[in-house]
């Protein structure tokens, strides 16, 4: 790791200010930079350290629904988001290993929008809002493909909004390896319709199943998805799995969240 | 009532304390006054002429003390293969020359062709870095496929050997006709093309070496994370550096895990030093954990083709199987006895086989070096047979546990010479089968399997008769089949003043438990409390010269060496006791710790002898030296055969693919246990590691040799959710016939016998649930391979 400057504002007004400077970098929980710098490939020369705003973190419900301070971890939101949305709970609670849960956060997760993240899913899936120091992004205009999101220079994450469904569940299939979701499918059924957010498969990054969505908005059952199918082209193929089988774990994977769902 | 102390006691192991509260001292611990740090510079290509390495921008940048480049080891010696393997023809093997730094070509990801030491860590990663940007290397085509390796004669590893072979291996060729013939008259064939994945060790703790200089005396010292000091020091005196061995210590304090990687001699070790007598400092280095993917040692990689011929009701007449064998890059230590000695010879397995023969063709690739990893060989054996013997049974329409009964060797029949060259000394397989199977439940299996079908998933069950080769290994024996070093080892019992000892081993604890182990075993010969005993390993400067541990040899080797020396003690007790207590030698007994005249209450305690043995007042001087410390060395006569029956339940998810081990069943027959929570242990970290093998572990270079993975976000190790709880008995036992603690070994047991229980199992659940097109799905059977297996 090479040298660097570190802050750590209080206030979201010192932190953009802070990240306005030439070569600042914000920092979460820190579990995709700080490995990155061990390695040398990143050498920012300040890192602001976003998790010492106290509006930053946090679960409330609010208008809209369940408010998560971007700065929050995910054990954290595993425990404070169960009783309003158990299927956002289970998901933060499957994150990593303990260590990963007690550091990583929302917002990093979803700044970074790592193809293989399980909160991208859920963020698309619930139709939620992310907030950040200069606006309000709907999901779906948010995710831009692989590491890629709607934030511009200087603009960071400060929550995410989740509009709470009626029934919704997650449901994982992990890398052999990393335990990132090989491909992960978040389902959430609202009054005005079901949205499916797929992780993990995708070479674009998170997206929805829309096929799968007209067909359980008309009959929420595991077997309203039966005829259906994904096509391989756009899935991810790599060692742990071809364009195929990732396309067989979105329709089976979605099945059981389905069925999770109840 | 299990006994609370002494041989066969379940005791805790003592040093757990210290390594579960972070009290352990390894290598990486140690501060020295002065230290200096080394960074290698790691080829970034596979396979490479080194044009030109321009040291100046690094050499000035701050902190900088050395730079060392292959230019400056080129005229010492390289590290050596420890085994020599003639090829059929009855020419010896190729063996290059491996240097302490690539010098002329790199020739895998990661080899190293420079150092920088500096004066902090991150100094010489900037110099390092720098030192990288100014080599000019030229990249050549990648070795990297076995078979193109061979087929291209063009294109080569190292450039004095045309066709990238370093031998072709026949055992035993003049078996090879009647093998042939043999497999021809078979009423039935079963072929079977199979890969043994390849594996990256992921010992806890990675190498690390401090090499350290004493101008005053000329002395040198290596720290270093070895399973094997003594080789250690050999290697670099005799072949590399040249530095004598009296002045030269080599320390392997505690190290966290090593599983065959840390048994050889590394360059980074020679570099330390090297680099320690340049600077007159000490010079450290530990490797980053891509550097442990890159440059240890890898295990297995064999691609297979085994055929068994047979009777149609299953009775086996022949195997035979051609394998080529990948070596990686350069001869690591063990790398040729590996795929051979350690391989072929168990080919037979428990079973009464009157033809096989094995060809084995090794390989020099642009990868990393592949050696002896836990079970080192004889998993490559096992995991042939055991799936070829279960496709058999498919083929055939045969039971798969009947199948191995009348195959298996009865204990009448020992001791055994096989085909390939072993004498089996002892066993009964068919009491460990037995044993399985009723811990298993094998008749229950159908209703736990309606159990798994109302849950959506298929139930296999998969079975694994075993028998490996341990107790590495009688030097005659050895030396006749290549070895260049004998396979003994040593003990010092010393004896204190006070009447505790001291026992100074040659077998090195990396994990196993020698500390407890040899405690317990001592204290139970001399009828002392084991806290009085302590167990010395891993510094050549306190320890004989003994062979370290690996190939399951620390208790049947060194364990029996302690014995060895204790009998010495003993032998001398009695005779202190006799002038002591004025009786005849022969008079003299010697239990529970007490030196009695036979048939008096005269006596004297162990410690009063010890005692006397070093304030010797009333001692019988003319006649004995005072003191009490012996050594022995121990040479076994013969391998030991720990043998088992594995059992192993999966569930297979077909939507996804993926395989849980439900159940593991192990009966095994290790001979006496000295401590059965240890051998516990030893099975469930054996088991483990060969779940991990048969479902998740792999390595992948691709076709420019670049390794994809090369951390844990793509090398899958097991965790604690992959595997279950297991289920262990090592009731069955025969001991072993020519050691007197009738021991075995049973580190590496757990590594070599479940693979093919785990793949059997698999593909007993895929047929179960009419996937009969799967006839096999190579390691790791991992859940996209399964899905590809049945939908592909």
């Amino acid at each position: 790791m090479h040298n660097f400057d570190f802050a750590k504002p209080s206030t979201i007004a010192d932190a953009a200010k802070a990240l306005a400077a030439d070569g600042a970098q914000a920092l979460s929980g820190g579990q995709t930079l700080i490995p990155t710098m061990k390695q040398r490939l990143a050498a920012p020369a300040t890192l602001v350290s976003l998790t010492g705003i106290a509006e930053m973190r946090g679960v409330c419900t609010g208008d809209g629904g369940l408010h998560i301070g971007a700065a929050t971890p995910h054990a954290v939101v595993a425990k404070e988001a169960r009783a309003h949305y158990p299927a956002l709970a289970n998901l933060a609670g499957g994150i990593g290993d303990p260590s990963v849960r007690s550091r990583g956060t929302i917002g990093g997760s979803i700044a970074n929008n790592d193809p293989a993240a399980c909160y991208p899913s859920a963020v698309l899936a619930s139709g939620a809002t992310v907030v950040t120091n200069k606006r309000k992004i709907a999901a779906d205009d948010y995710f831009q493909g692989l590491f890629s999101t709607a934030l511009e220079e200087g603009e960071f994450v400060t929550s995410v909004v989740f509009p709470i469904p009626q029934k919704a569940a997650y449901v994982k299939f992990n890398q052999p390896a990393s335990r990132f979701a090989l491909t992960g499918v978040f389902v959430a059924k609202f009054a005005n319709g079901v949205r499916v957010g797929v992780t993990g498969a995708g070479n674009d990054g998170v997206f929805r199943w829309a096929e799968a969505e007209r067909a359980l908005s008309a009959d929420f059952s595991a077997a309203a998805l039966s005829g259906l199918s994904v096509d391989p082209s756009g899935m991810i193929a790599d060692l742990h799995g071809s364009a195929t089988y990732r396309a067989n774990l979105v329709k089976v994977l979605t099945t059981r969240a389905v069925a999770a769902a109840g | 009532m299990p006994k609370d102390h002494g041989i066969g006691a379940p005791q805790k192991r003592r040093e757990d304390i210290r390594f579960l509260t972070g009290r352990g001292v390894y290598t990486d611990d140690m501060a020295l006054h002065g230290q200096t740090a080394a960074v290698f510079v790691r080829s970034t290509v596979a396979h490479g002429r080194i044009k030109a390495i321009n040291t100046a921008k690094a050499a000035a940048m701050p902190g900088v003390l050395a730079i060392f480049t292959g230019e400056d080891f080129k005229d010492v010696g390289g590290n050596p293969a420890g085994w020599l393997i003639n090829s059929r023809d009855g020419t010896p093997m190729r063996e290059p020359k491996r240097p302490v730094l690539a010098h002329g070509k790199v020739r895998h990801v990661g080899d190293a062709y420079a150092v920088v030491v500096a004066e902090t860590l991150s100094q010489a990663k900037d110099a390092a870095e720098q030192l990288a940007e100014d080599s000019v290397i030229e990249e050549l085509p990648a070795i990297v496929d076995m078979k193109a390796a061979v087929a291209d004669p063009s294109n080569r590893v190292h450039d004095e050997i045309p066709d990238n072979l370093c031998f072709d291996w026949g055992w035993i060729e003049d078996n090879r006709a009647a093998v042939d013939a043999a497999m021809k008259a078979a009423p039935h064939v079963v072929t079977l093309n199979l890969v043994n994945n390849r594996l990256v060790p992921n010992a806890m703790e990675p190498r690390a070496s401090i090499g350290e200089y004493f101008p005053g005396t000329g002395d040198y010292k290596l720290t270093t994370t070895s399973q094997n000091p003594h080789l250690t020091r050999l290697l670099v005196a005799a072949f590399v550096l040249g530095i004598p061995e009296n002045k030269l210590t080599v320390v392997a304090p505690d190290v966290g895990g090593g599983f065959g990687s840390k048994i050889y001699h590394y360059g980074e070790e020679a570099l330390v030093l090297a680099a320690a007598k340049k600077l007159g400092r000490p010079v450290r280095w530990t490797a980053e954990r891509s550097e442990s993917f890159l440059t240890d040692a890898h295990g297995r990689d064999h691609v297979t083709k085994i055929e068994l011929g047979c009777t149609k009701d299953g009775q086996i007449l022949a195997i035979r199987t051609e394998t080529l064998a990948n070596v990686g890059a350069y001869l690591s230590n063990f790398s040729t006895a590996t795929p051979t000695f350690l391989h072929g010879t168990l080919m037979a397995g428990p079973y009464k086989v009157p033809h096989v023969y094995v060809n084995v063709k090794t390989v020099f690739t642009n990868t990393a070096p592949v050696d002896a990893y836990r079970g080192a060989g004889r998993p490559e054996a096992t995991f042939s047979l055991e799936r070829v013997i279960d496709k058999m049974c498919r083929e055939l329409g045969l039971d798969p546990f009947e199948v191995r009964r009348k195959n298996l060797l009865t204990p009448d029949q020992f001791p055994y010479t096989t085909p390939v060259g072993l004498v089996y000394d002892t066993g009964n397989y068919q009491a460990t089968l037995d044993r399985a199977m009723a811990m298993a439940d094998v008749a229950g299996f159908e209703k736990r399997a309606a159990e798994s079908k109302s849950r959506g998933k298929l139930r296999g069950m998969g079975l694994s008769t075993w028998i490996e080769a341990c107790g590495i290994a009688p030097s005659h024996l050895v030396g006749i089949l290549g070895s260049r070093v004998g396979l003994y080892d040593a003990a010092t019992v010393r004896v204190n003043a006070t009447g505790n000892l001291s026992v100074m081993v040659g077998a090195h604890s990396h994990g196993q438990g020698h500390e407890t182990v040899f405690a317990q075993i001592v204290a139970d010969k001399l009828g002392i409390p084991e806290t009085s005993v302590e167990i010395v390993h891993g510094d050549t400067s306190k320890i004989p010269f003994g062979m370290g541990s690996y190939g399951s040899r620390s208790l049947a080797v060194c364990g029996v060496a302690v014995t060895k020396a204790i009998d010495k003690i003993v032998a001398k007790g009695k005779k202190i006791a006799a002038h002591m207590l004025e009786a005849s030698e022969g008079d003299i007994t010697f239990e529970d710790g007490k030196f009695s005249v036979a048939g008096t209450d005269k006596a004297k305690t162990f410690g009063e002898i010890a005692f006397s043995a070093y304030v010797p007042h009333n001692y019988p001087l003319e006649t004995l030296e005072p003191g009490l410390e012996e050594t022995a060395f121990y040479d076994p006569a013969n391998f030991t055969y720990p043998a088992g029956a594995y059992i192993c339940e999966v569930e297979v998810d077909e939507g996804t693919g993926k395989v849980d081990v439900v159940a593991f069943h192990c009966a095994d027959d290790f001979g006496n246990v000295m401590n059965p929570m240890v051998v516990e242990g030893q099975v469930h970290g054996g088991v483990g590691q060969g779940i991990g093998q048969a479902l998740c572990e792999f390595t992948t270079y691709d076709e420019n040799g670049q390794l994809l993975t090369g951390s844990y976000m793509d090398y899958p190790m097991p965790r604690a959710e992959d595997v279950p709880f297991y289920n262990v008995d090592y009731s069955c036992q025969t001991p072993c016939t020519h050691n007197p603690l009738g021991v075995k070994g049973c580190g590496e047991a757990g590594a070599i016998g479940s693979p093919p229980a785990v793949v059997n199992a698999v593909i007993d659940a895929l047929h179960r649930g009419g996937h009969t097109h799967v006839t096999h799905i190579d390691m790791p059977v991992s859940p996209s391979r399964v899905w590809q297996a049945v939908n592909g």
